[in-house]
């Protein structure tokens, strides 16, 4: 057993890692999913979507062959319109609520036809907005990843000037370095990052991290406002024995160098254990099983009911062939030499429910031995705290608290996964709408007195670390 | 098994389907191939003087993915040489003597002319004469087809010409270019006529190429207002039919019933309303011959379903049920029942009636699926949510009438009843 790559011969890469959801090919494939669309009023797709696209509109639009007006109805929701169309778990959110389903009937492709809409419109540059008259004020962002894009984007079009700062070299952030590759891929990223930027008046600066050569107080007298869209990076770990042996790594990690170099150079176990049953855990075991692991475990504490990836995601493994063990959480790594050769397991059972309704595993005192050689962390990841702590902003646990999409300290907005935790990619894209909106209340003065209010009654002493 | 054959003016068919003079029907080959696939006869493409035709030719309209809705052309009468469609003729009676040919014909507008092409014909062997006074392009302008068809004292005066010779059936083809067919109906009745088939196509212009703005069927740049049929205009032809069937001077003969019949339902319903047997052409020309098998055994299975022993039991049953608007019961009234259990919560009843119509229908929102109920008072018993809805049955219209009694707008008027009763 090694942890080695250039695993499989050239070829079986890139069929690996193609397009898992393939788009239309044909106009006329298209049209008849559209046209199966009910137009539906007030539609449970539209409510169900985080960014409130207006799904009956832009389908519609596809069946009057006006492509361009689709895109301009998708688009103005969510500008990542064209990446969501590939990443967003549908099967909870819009295709999930698609009256169809009430009917029995396959819903309607959503994603597939937002794919559809939005694919000419990146690939050709169509420039679908204008910024109206410039407004001569200018802002930072922090974060080119979908909130801070999306904010950007939004006061861009209002004629407000931004500077967006990336501490990586490409924008996107986890829609380039934390999605599996067959979701979208690299060149995909880089395109929807241009298509966001060409509306202009959005200049993104990279290799810029916040608290190594970017400073808050620095942004704050440099720009009229800032928003803070640093999402959450670090794997949770684990704590467990063994934690630093050669083998283990975190999800996050492995998915970025996955996106980032060729696939044929990123090393995978013989047997790979994976930790964590969310979209992160589900997309590290494919993308191991996919980079030639012979055998990939996901090891999860709790049961299918609690598990918080959709069904769909879990099938995926499965058809991959990744193995899954319920009710099982790591207690230590075993190692060799300083690498991994297993990995020791707690049997658990479903105790009582939390305050969600969650039943919280507990552990049985009985063990089993798993025998792999790689140990792939997906457990969560963990808020920049130290970075938020050391710029005074309120938070809970490394969270950043808002109120009104605005942060205990005058002029500074955020929203996404800082805020959130870590959500979806379209969540993510909604919270930079709204900080927008808020900056542009903040900054045009029409609100003003009672903006300052609202910033006051939250302007309270931090907790020291 | 109920019997489906159709005796129309002495002409015996196996079924109560013919092809409509068309191209479908314009030569041995392909009339042969109808006969195999089960057809019950056909109308033999209209013959006359010689013509020539262009390119393009057709033209159709799509609805909602739906590929030819309605179709439209700008072909002639047969371009074939005389000769060659008086032999095929006979030889195509000869392998299936058992099926209707009737041969649709259009001569100059001469007595002579039209008594030397029916003699032709009637050398064939053929069942029947179909006179084409409706063809609407390129032969109008000849003073042939529809604008014989849209002058009943020229229709009258054809038709005389014709019935001086004929010794077999003569059906006259009506033209629904016209505010009403009953004119040149009556017209060729009197004349002397056997029966009557309709509708022949309708004038149109299906769509404008956007790109080039030239309007299609494109010919070098330009176009012409051709026949429209198919699907689309089904509901004038039963219109039309029913104006027929309730004439007292035009239904004395029975009519072939044409325009959209596409399935064995279209047919039922022509019939109902009057026609005897019926014609098929746009149907088959977008899916072949095959068709015959379901228009056939849907039929054969409806009437065994029904108790209907043969055609006759229910041609014409409709009719009556066609009356004057002043002769309706206003004291009838139904209002809309959402099932709730079958509700999709797709809110298309909402906003049509909201939007639209009468306000009747309450919304209570819920995230994703609001609910939708009627509000009995306020619905008018329109009908547009439950067309609208997309769930069979979801939405179905109960009866609630406003008073037992049966009282017609005359009735209403004489009695002075006050109109704001809702």
């Amino acid at each position: 057993m090694a942890i080695k790559n250039n695993r499989l011969p050239a070829g079986q890469y890139e069929e690996n890692f193609s397009d898992i959801h393939p788009p239309f090919t044909e106009k006329e494939a298209a049209l008849v999913e559209a046209n199966r669309c009910l137009f539906c009023y007030d539609a449970p797709c539209t409510k169900s979507c985080p960014t409130s696209i207006d799904v009956p509109k832009f389908i519609k639009q596809i069946t009057t062959d006006n492509i361009r007006g689709s895109a301009y109805t998708i688009f103005d929701a969510n500008i990542f319109g064209g990446g969501c169309s590939r990443v967003c778990p549908v099967e909870k959110l819009c295709e999930g609520s698609c009256v169809y389903n009430l009917m029995h009937e396959a819903p309607i492709p959503i994603a597939k036809l937002q794919r559809y809409a939005t694919e000419k419109a990146i690939a050709e540059k169509w420039p679908l907005f204008k910024r109206k008259e410039l407004k001569n004020k200018k802002v930072a962002v922090v974060g080119a990843g979908p909130a801070g894009l999306s904010c950007a984007h939004v006061l861009s079009r209002e004629g407000i000037d931004v500077a967006v700062f990336e501490k990586e070299e490409k924008g996107g952030g986890l829609m380039t370095y934390g999605i599996a590759a067959y979701k979208v891929t690299p060149d995909f990223c880089r395109q929807e990052v241009e298509f966001i930027t060409s509306v202009g008046g959005i200049r993104i600066e990279y290799n810029r991290e916040l608290g190594k050569d970017l400073f808050l107080n620095d942004l704050k007298n440099n720009f009229d406002a800032v928003f803070l869209g640093i999402g959450v990076g670090l794997a949770r770990q684990l704590d467990i024995p063994g934690e630093k042996l050669n083998g283990v790594v975190n999800a996050i990690e492995f998915i970025y160098k996955l996106r980032s170099e060729s696939f044929h150079l990123l090393p995978v176990g013989d047997k790979v254990a994976v930790i964590g049953m969310g979209m992160t855990a589900i997309d590290a075991a494919t993308q191991a099983k996919r980079l030639g692991a012979k055998e990939v475990t996901i090891v999860y504490r709790r049961t299918q009911d609690e598990m918080p990836c959709t069904q769909k995601e879990l099938d995926l493994a499965r058809l991959d062939g990744c193995k899954v063990i319920w009710l099982a959480a790591p207690k230590e790594v075993i190692g060799k030499d300083g690498n991994v050769t297993g990995l020791l397991c707690s049997e658990m059972e479903l105790g009582v429910a939390d305050h969600t309704g969650r039943k919280s595993p507990v552990d049985t005192g009985r063990t089993f031995m798993l025998d792999v050689d790689m140990v792939i962390k997906a457990a969560g990841q963990m808020p920049y705290t130290e970075l938020v702590h050391q710029n005074d902003l309120q938070n809970s646990n490394g969270k950043i608290i808002i109120q009104n999409n605005t942060t205990n300290i005058n002029g500074v907005f955020a929203g996404g996964d800082c805020v959130n935790g870590g959500k979806e990619v379209v969540d993510g894209v909604q919270a930079g709408k709204d900080a927008a909106a808020s900056i542009l209340e903040f900054l045009t003065g029409d609100a003003g007195s009672k903006e300052e209010s609202a910033f006051n009654s939250i302007d309270m002493p931090l907790p020291k670390i | 098994m109920a019997n489906i054959s159709s005796d129309f003016l002495g002409i015996k068919s196996p079924n109560p389907y013919w092809l409509a003079s068309a191209p479908p029907t314009d030569k041995k080959i392909n009339v042969l191939r109808a006969f195999e696939a089960g057809w019950g006869g056909v109308v033999w493409k209209t013959l006359g003087s010689q013509v020539k035709n262009v390119s393009s030719r057709y033209s159709a309209v799509n609805y909602n993915g739906t590929r030819v809705m309605g179709f439209n052309n700008i072909e002639l009468i047969s371009d074939r040489p005389l000769d060659i469609n008086l032999k095929e003729i006979a030889e195509c009676i000869k392998l299936f003597p058992d099926r209707a040919m009737v041969v649709s014909l259009m001569a100059d507008n001469t007595k002579e002319k039209w008594h030397e092409l029916i003699s032709q014909v009637e050398d064939t062997g053929a069942h029947g004469l179909e006179l084409n006074f409706g063809c609407p392009h390129g032969m109008t302008e000849r003073g042939m087809g529809a604008s014989v068809g849209q002058d009943p004292e020229i229709a009258r005066m054809v038709v005389e010409w014709v019935m001086e010779k004929a010794n077999i059936p003569v059906i006259t083809k009506l033209t629904p270019n016209v505010h009403s067919v009953v004119p040149a109906g009556k017209a060729v009745v009197e004349a002397g006529t056997n029966g009557l088939s309709l509708i022949n196509t309708i004038q149109s212009v299906t769509g404008i190429d956007l790109d080039t703005l030239v309007p299609n069927p494109y010919v070098a740049g330009k176009s012409v207002f051709g026949g429209y049929c198919g699907p689309a205009v089904k509901p004038i032809a039963l219109k039309f039919l029913t104006t027929i069937s309730q004439d007292p001077i035009t239904s004395r003969v029975p009519v072939s019933g044409i325009g959209g019949i596409s399935t064995w339902k279209d047919a039922v319903e022509f019939m109902l309303l009057g026609a005897s047997n019926v014609q098929v052409c746009t149907a088959a020309m977008k899916h072949g011959f095959r068709i015959i098998e379901d228009l056939c055994d849907g039929l054969n299975n409806w009437m065994d379903e029904k108790g209907f022993a043969s055609l006759e039991d229910f041609i014409g049953k409709s009719v009556p049920a066609i009356t004057h608007w002043e002769d309706l019961d206003i004291n009838y009234h139904h209002i809309a029942r959402i099932n709730q259990e079958k509700c999709i919560h797709c809110g298309l009843c909402f906003i049509a009636c909201e939007d639209t119509s009468h306000q009747s229908i309450s919304l209570t929102y819920g995230n994703p699926y609001n609910t939708y109920a009627i509000k009995e008072e306020e619905c008018v018993g329109c009908n547009l949510c439950e067309l609208i809805c997309p769930v069979e049955n979801c939405i179905t219209m109960v009866e609630s009438r406003k008073g037992d009694e049966y009282i017609n707008w005359k009735e209403f008027q004489r009695r002075g009843i006050p109109l704001n009763d809702h």
